[in-house]
C-alpha cells in the first residue's frame, strides 16, 4: 500500500490546508494515476496488478475527497481528531433552521411563479452563495485551528451539509422542469 | 514490463521486445480484430481478404462454424445458427421475456441463472457463443502476427452494465485470451482519431449501425476520458433506411404488400445497393424482376432518397438532443463528432449531424473499423510496447451501484460517472432484536425503486452476533476495478466478528460453470488440461522473473541493503529452478507465491519510491 501514515494532502504533495489550488490538485492526480493505474501494469505479474488496483483506488478516493469542499472539510476535521457527523450546535441554531425552512418553502412553491425556471435559477444562485460563504469561512477557521475555531468549523460543515442537500433537490427540480418543457 | 514503464522516462533498460497484442470489436452484427504493426493500427483480414467477421455462429454435429458461412446458413438452419448474441450476453432468464419476440431460438430449461440455447451440439450460453467468435478473431491475429497474443483489449458499449461486462470477460477467458482491459466503444473510437492527444474538450461519438443507434458524449481532460452521458435507440439503424427505400420501390413498381418473402428480401438488397451507390453518385438505376414476369426499371436520385430517410435521421438527432441535455452540454460546446458504424457513410447523415453539432464530422477512418483500431492502439500501449506513452484512459462507471433498503428503495453507494477503480463503503444496521443474518441485494441503475433497476446479485451475511436492533454495524464495501467489474463485501464491525462474502453477478456464470466449459472445450480440442496449466504457470513464472530482474537492475541498489538483496536474489533463483524443472503447475504456482511473499516489501517500496519521485518536482512551499 501507499504509506498509510501519509495523509491525502501529503500523498498529492500539497500543504495540509483547507484552501487549495484545484488546478494543481487535478494535475497531481493525473501524475499519480500515471504511476499507479492498473493499465500501467496490464502486462505485469499478478501481485503488482493487485497492488496497482489498490493504489489507484486510494488515489481516486483521495482525489474525490480533496476536490469536494465539503468532503475536504470533513477530512480535515478528521485529521484534527474531530468527528464531523456528530450533533453540532447548528442543529440547535434556531435562526439557521428557520432560514432553511424558508428556502425549502421557496423551492416547493417555485412552480407557482410566473416563470418557474427564472425563479428556480435565482433560488439556486442564493443557495450557491450561502455555500460559498461557508467555504470562505472554513478557510479562515482551519487556518486558525484553535479548539474554538475547529468547533466553529464543525458547525459550518454541518450547515454546508444542509445547503448541499437543498441544492441537490433544487437541481432535481430543475431537471423536472426541463423535462416538462 | 510494467516495472520498467514506471521507471524514469528514457531509461528503459532492456532493448524493447515487441509484445503481440490485439484490439477486438465484438459487435452485434459484425466483429473485427486489429493490431498495431510498425506503428500503424489496422484491422486484419481473413484469408479471403474480408475484414468483417459476421457475428454469427452455427452449431452442427460436425463442429462449430463462425462468420460468413454460418450467416449464409441462417435461413436454412435458424435454430442452430445464432446471430446477434451480443443482445443476450450477460442477460438472465427473466430478461428473455423482453427480448423474446426477436429471438428465433429455443431455450433450455435450466437451474442456472444463465439462459442456454438448444442446438444440435447441446445447450450453449451467450458466453460460449461469444467465445467462438473471439477464438476465430484471435486465431486470425495470431496467424497474421506469427505468435501467441500476450493480451487483448475488447470493446463494449458504454451502457453495458456489470453483468454484461463480466460475461464478456468470461467469454474471453473461455476463448483462452488474456484481457488487458475492457474498453468503452465510444472511447475506443475517440482514441482511434487521436482525440486523447488533445488537451481537453467535449466530444460526441455518433454510432449508427445496421440495427442500433448510440450517441455518447465524452469529456477529455489531459488524457482522461470520461463518458458524460450515453443515449440512443436500440431499434433504429441503416436497415430502416433500406426498408424505407424498398417501400418506395414497391410503390413505384406497383408491387403490393402481399409480395413473397423472397421478393421482399431481394427488394431490401436492391434498396441497400441503391443507398450505397448514392453515397458516390447522384442517381442510380434500379431494376426489379416482377412477380408475374416482366421487369420494372426506375431511377432513384439522391434528393428523393434523402426525403425518404430524413425522418429516420431526425429521430437520431432527437436522441442526440436528449443525451446532450443529460450531459448538461449545448451542441455548440461539442468540439468533434466521431462517426462510427457503416450507416454513417450515407451523406445525408453526415450533413444533418454536422448541421446539428455545428462542426464537420470526423469520417477519415472507415466507420466500420474505427472502434477496433482504437482498441488496437490501447492494446499496444497496455502490452508495454510504448513505455514512453502518456496515454491513460480513466473510465467511469456508466450506472449507479447500490443496495436495496427498507421498502424496496435503493441506497446508492457508488454514483454513476465515478472514476474507476473505486471502493466505497456504507454502514447499515439490523432492524430486529437478535437478528443474526442480513440479506443484501445489489442493484445497478438510476431509479429510486429496486424494481426499476437491474438486479446484479443477492447474498446473505450470516453469523452476526445477536444484539439489540440497531447495534450491529454492517459495512458493505463496493469495489469496482478498472474494467468496471464489481465486487461486494459485507462485514460486521461492532464486535470484531468478521464475515465477508464476495459476489458474482446474478446473471453471470459461476466459476464452476466456466471451469466446466473450459474443460469440455479443451477436451473437444484434444488438448491436455494439465499441460496447458503447466504452460500458463511457466509463462507467469517467466513474467515474474523478468519483472524482478529489471526491477533489481533499475533500483535494487538504491532500495535494498546487501542482506535484503541477497534474500531477493536467492528467492528469484529458487523460482527459476523450480520453473525449469517442475512438471506440474501447482509446484510452480506455489513457488511464485513464495517469491511474491519474499519480495512483497520490495515491490511496495518501489511503488512508494515511484510515487515520491512523481511528486518530487513539487515542493509543498510552492503554494506558500
Amino acid at each position: 500500500m501507499i504509506e498509510l501514515s501519509r495523509n491525502y494532502f501529503e500523498l498529492f504533495g500539497l500543504p495540509v490546508r483547507y484552501t487549495l489550488d484545484p488546478v494543481a490538485l487535478a494535475e497531481r492526480y493525473r501524475e499519480l494515476q500515471r504511476v499507479v493505474h492498473p493499465d500501467r501494469f496490464a502486462n505485469a505479474p499478478e501481485q503488482e496488478r493487485r497492488l496497482a488496483l489498490q493504489q489507484a483506488t486510494l488515489v481516486n478516493e483521495a482525489f474525490e475527497t480533496l476536490r469536494d469542499p465539503l468532503r475536504r472539510a470533513q477530512y480535515l476535521l478528521g485529521l484534527h481528531g474531530l468527528d464531523s457527523n456528530g450533533e453540532t450546535a447548528t442543529t440547535r441554531d434556531a435562526e439557521f433552521l428557520m432560514q432553511q425552512m424558508e428556502l425549502r418553502e421557496a423551492l416547493a412553491s417555485v412552480s407557482e411563479a410566473e416563470d418557474p425556471g427564472l425563479r428556480l435559477d435565482a433560488l439556486m444562485r442564493d443557495i450557491r452563495k450561502m455555500i460559498d460563504a461557508q467555504v470562505a469561512q472554513l478557510a479562515v477557521l482551519f487556518e486558525e485551528a484553535t479548539p474554538g475555531s475547529l468547533e466553529a468549523a464543525r458547525e459550518a460543515v454541518s450547515r454546508m451539509q444542509f445547503l448541499n442537500k437543498l441544492y441537490n433537490e433544487a437541481e432535481a427540480r430543475e431537471a423536472e422542469l426541463e423535462e416538462s418543457f | 514490463m510494467a516495472l520498467l514503464q514506471i521507471a524514469e522516462p528514457g531509461q528503459s533498460a532492456a532493448p524493447h521486445e515487441h509484445k503481440l497484442a490485439a484490439g477486438i470489436d465484438l459487435g452485434t452484427t459484425n466483429s473485427l480484430v486489429a493490431t498495431v504493426r510498425s506503428g500503424v493500427a489496422e484491422t486484419l483480414p481473413d484469408e479471403e481478404g474480408r475484414h468483417l467477421l459476421p457475428s454469427v455462429v452455427r452449431y452442427t454435429p460436425e463442429g462449430v462454424v463462425v462468420g460468413e458461412e454460418a450467416k449464409a446458413a441462417a435461413a436454412e438452419d435458424p435454430h442452430n445458427t445464432i446471430a446477434s448474441v451480443k443482445r443476450l450476453i450477460g442477460r438472465g432468464v427473466s430478461d428473455l421475456k423482453t427480448l423474446g419476440d426477436r429471438l428465433p431460438y429455443e431455450f433450455v430449461d435450466t437451474d442456472s441463472a444463465v439462459p442456454r440455447i438448444k442446438t444440435v451440439a447441446g445447450p450453449v450460453s451467450a458466453v460460449e457463443v461469444s467465445a467462438e467468435i473471439l477464438k476465430v478473431l484471435a486465431a486470425r491475429a495470431e496467424k497474421t502476427l506469427g505468435g501467441p497474443l500476450t493480451g487483448v483489449v475488447i470493446t463494449v458499449p458504454a451502457y453495458f452494465d456489470d453483468a454484461q461486462r463480466q460475461a464478456t470477460k468470461d467469454a474471453a477467458r473461455l476463448a483462452g485470451l488474456n484481457v488487458f482491459r475492457l474498453l468503452n466503444e465510444p472511447t475506443a473510437a475517440a482514441v482511434a482519431y487521436g482525440l486523447d492527444r488533445g488537451a481537453e474538450g467535449i466530444h460526441a461519438v455518433y454510432d449508427l449501425g445496421g440495427g442500433t443507434f448510440d450517441i455518447s458524449i465524452l469529456r477529455l481532460n489531459k488524457g482522461v476520458f470520461e463518458v458524460m452521458a450515453t443515449g440512443g435507440d436500440s431499434a433504429l439503424g441503416g436497415d430502416d433506411f433500406d426498408r424505407a427505400i424498398a417501400e418506395w420501390i414497391m410503390q413505384q413498381a406497383g408491387i403490393g404488400g402481399d409480395a413473397s418473402p423472397q421478393l421482399l428480401r431481394s427488394l431490401m438488397d436492391k434498396a441497400r445497393e441503391a443507398k450505397e451507390a448514392l453515397a458516390q453518385q447522384d442517381t442510380v438505376e434500379i431494376e426489379v424482376a416482377l412477380p408475374g414476369g416482366g421487369q420494372w426499371k426506375g431511377q432513384l436520385d439522391r434528393a428523393t432518397m434523402n426525403r425518404l430517410i430524413e425522418p429516420l435521421i431526425r429521430k437520431t438527432i432527437s436522441a442526440c438532443r436528449r443525451t446532450l441535455r443529460d450531459a448538461g452540454v449545448r451542441p455548440a460546446e461539442i468540439e468533434d463528432v466521431v462517426m462510427v458504424g457503416g450507416s454513417t457513410r450515407t451523406l445525408r447523415v453526415r450533413e444533418l449531424v454536422g448541421e446539428f453539432f455545428g462542426t464537420e464530422p470526423l469520417v477519415d477512418i472507415d466507420p466500420d473499423k474505427v472502434v477496433a483500431i482504437g482498441a488496437a492502439l490501447q492494446a499496444d500501449v497496455l502490452a508495454g510496447n510504448k513505455p514512453e506513452d502518456e496515454m491513460l484512459l480513466l473510465d467511469v462507471i456508466p450506472l449507479s451501484l447500490g443496495i436495496e433498503t427498507m421498502g424496496g428503495l435503493v441506497e446508492k453507494i457508488v454514483p454513476r460517472n465515478t472514476t474507476i477503480p473505486v471502493a466505497r463503503a456504507q454502514e447499515f444496521t439490523t432492524f430486529k432484536d437478535g437478528q443474526t443474518a442480513m440479506a443484501i441485494h445489489v442493484v445497478q441503475g438510476e431509479r429510486e425503486l429496486v424494481a426499476d433497476n437491474r438486479s446484479l446479485a443477492r447474498f446473505e451475511l450470516r453469523g452476526i452476533p445477536p444484539m439489540v436492533a440497531g447495534a450491529a454495524r454492517i459495512r458493505v464495501t463496493f469495489s469496482v476495478d478498472a474494467d468496471g467489474l464489481l465486487h461486494v463485501e459485507a462485514e460486521e464491525l461492532s464486535t470484531g466478528v468478521k464475515a465477508s462474502v464476495e459476489v458474482k453477478p446474478s446473471y453471470g456464470l459461476t466459476d464452476e460453470e466456466i471451469a466446466g466449459m473450459l474443460q469440455s472445450s479443451i477436451e473437444h480440442a484434444g488438448e491436455d488440461m494439465a499441460a496447458r496449466r503447466l504452460t500458463e504457470q511457466k509463462v507467469e513464472a517467466a513474467r515474474v522473473v523478468e519483472a524482478l530482474r529489471s526491477a533489481l537492475a533499475t533500483d535494487g541498489d538504491e532500495l535494498l541493503d546487501a542482506a535484503e538483496r541477497q534474500r531477493v536474489e536467492r528467492a528469484l533463483h529458487d523460482l527459476q529452478q523450480t520453473a525449469d524443472s517442475a512438471s506440474d503447475a501447482e509446484t510452480i504456482k506455489q513457488a511464485i507465491e513464495q517469491l511474491e511473499k519474499t519480495c512483497e516489501f520490495y515491490v511496495e517500496r518501489r511503488m512508494n519510491s515511484n510515487i515520491r519521485k512523481a511528486m518530487a518536482g513539487h515542493k509543498v512551499d510552492e503554494f506558500e
